[in-house]
């Protein structure tokens, strides 16, 4: 399995991560010097139906700094761009620690964890 | 304001031709350009970027891209004129607050659909629930995801699982359904008691011909669904459209959601 890729959101428009966790998290990806993606805001992308969402969902292993695994899954979906369950990770920055999350980030092993579901193959 | 627009993306570029940044000007950057509602790529390849962004030795290495320098004193503004020119979204105009639907969990029952005065939600050609018009949704408001009996509707910036998307408990269903149970009881859902109320208002504004009542009846209809639904915000309530309009679009609305459910010859 290839190197995964690592999608970062910023979360801009809403208070809904917090704020230390999400920029230690940034602040990780910038001093290891690791290849990423930064979003805005992930709900607006997925709203504007931003093509980058069917590239990254295409484009085979990815790990999401975000928020809840259920609601990353639904914004891609919503946006004509499903997630492959078994190739996504989802770091929940609402409840996760920026340690934690910037390792599992950084970790070339992939933990899928989308929620499996009626709709999901 | 429809949402054509996409984000304006930008490489951060620190190939041949650039000279490598320090991960604190790395991190100052990325968050400028966030900021500025641009999605950023910091990789070795720019991919489809519209314009790279980088502290260049003489240009970037391939000619012919449009870049930006960092230290140009005015990069910020520089940025912004390449999203006006290259039409990408504007930042910050829209909060991004609307319903995502878990289609593991919907049963498109069409409660929302019905529900909705605001003609978010709409059916696609196979007459399956959708979320069609993102815009049209009001700030804040989750009401929606409060009739729907499945847990269904999230709104990922809601504050609280299980609308916010955390994992929907047996507990959580309970409530859901018990609200739908208790606005049933009230007359079919929060905006049908609305509508009753003010259809007696109205009875009344007729024969009375009282402004003033009229309005304080108003009020008093909005400080009632106000108590019912703790969560719909003030200026969404005080935002409802006159009753005779509430009254006319759930009708267009429940008609609606009456045609995406009837069997298909
Ligand atoms: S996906 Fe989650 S973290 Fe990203 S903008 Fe939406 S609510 Fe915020
Ligand atoms: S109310 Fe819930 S289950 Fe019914 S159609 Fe809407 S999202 Fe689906």
């Amino acid at each position: 399995m290839s190197t995964p890729r690592i999608l970062y959101c910023h979360c801009q428009y809403a208070q809904v991560l917090p704020k230390d966790v999400k920029e230690q998290v940034l602040q990780s990806l910038c001093d290891r010097g690791v290849e990423f993606e930064a979003v805005a805001d992930l709900c607006e992308l997925s709203a504007r139906r931003d093509p980058l969402l069917k590239a990254l969902a295409d484009g085979g292993p990815l790990k999401i700094a975000a928020c809840f695994p259920r609601a990353v899954k639904w914004l891609f979906a919503a946006a004509g761009a499903p997630l492959d369950a078994g190739q996504t990770e989802v770091c929940n920055l609402r409840v996760e620690a920026a340690t934690a999350a910037s390792e599992a980030l950084l970790n070339a092993a992939l933990s899928p964890n989308l929620p499996a579901g009626k709709n999901q193959s | 304001m429809a949402l054509t627009q996409t984000a304006l993306r930008v490489a951060l570029y620190e190939g041949p031709g650039a000279k490598s940044l320090s991960p604190g000007r790395r991190f100052e950057t990325v968050k400028q350009l966030l900021s500025q509602g641009c999605s950023v790529r910091s990789a070795a390849d720019p991919g489809d970027a519209s314009v790279w962004v980088g502290d260049f030795d003489g240009g970037p290495a391939t000619p012919g891209f449009q870049h930006v320098s960092l230290d140009q004193p005015d990069f910020a503004e520089a940025i912004d004129g390449v999203r006006i020119q290259e039409q990408a979204a504007p930042a910050g105009q829209w909060k991004p607050w609307f319903p995502v639907i878990d289609y593991d969990r919907c049963t498109n029952c069409m409660q929302c659909l019905s529900f909705c005065l605001f003609g978010v939600y709409g059916v696609d050609g196979d007459r399956k629930l959708q979320v069609q018009n993102q815009d049209n949704c009001k700030t804040n408001c989750p009401a929606c995801s409060r009739v729907c009996p499945e847990a269904a509707i999230l709104f990922p910036k809601y504050k609280a699982g299980p609308i916010n998307g955390d994992v929907v408990s047996d507990a959580d269903l309970q409530r859901e359904k018990m609200k739908v149970d208790i606005s049933a009881l009230l007359g079919g859902d929060v905006y049908s008691l609305l509508r009753e109320r003010t259809a007696k208002a109205q009875s009344r504004f007729s024969k009375e011909r009282d402004a003033d009542k009229a309005l304080a009846e108003r009020q008093k209809c909005l400080t009632k669904l106000a108590a019912l639904s703790a969560d719909i915000p003030p200026e969404v309530l005080a935002s409802l459209p006159s009753p005779e309009e509430i009254a006319r679009r759930a009708a267009e609305a429940a008609a609606r959601a009456r045609a995406a459910l009837e069997p298909s010859n």
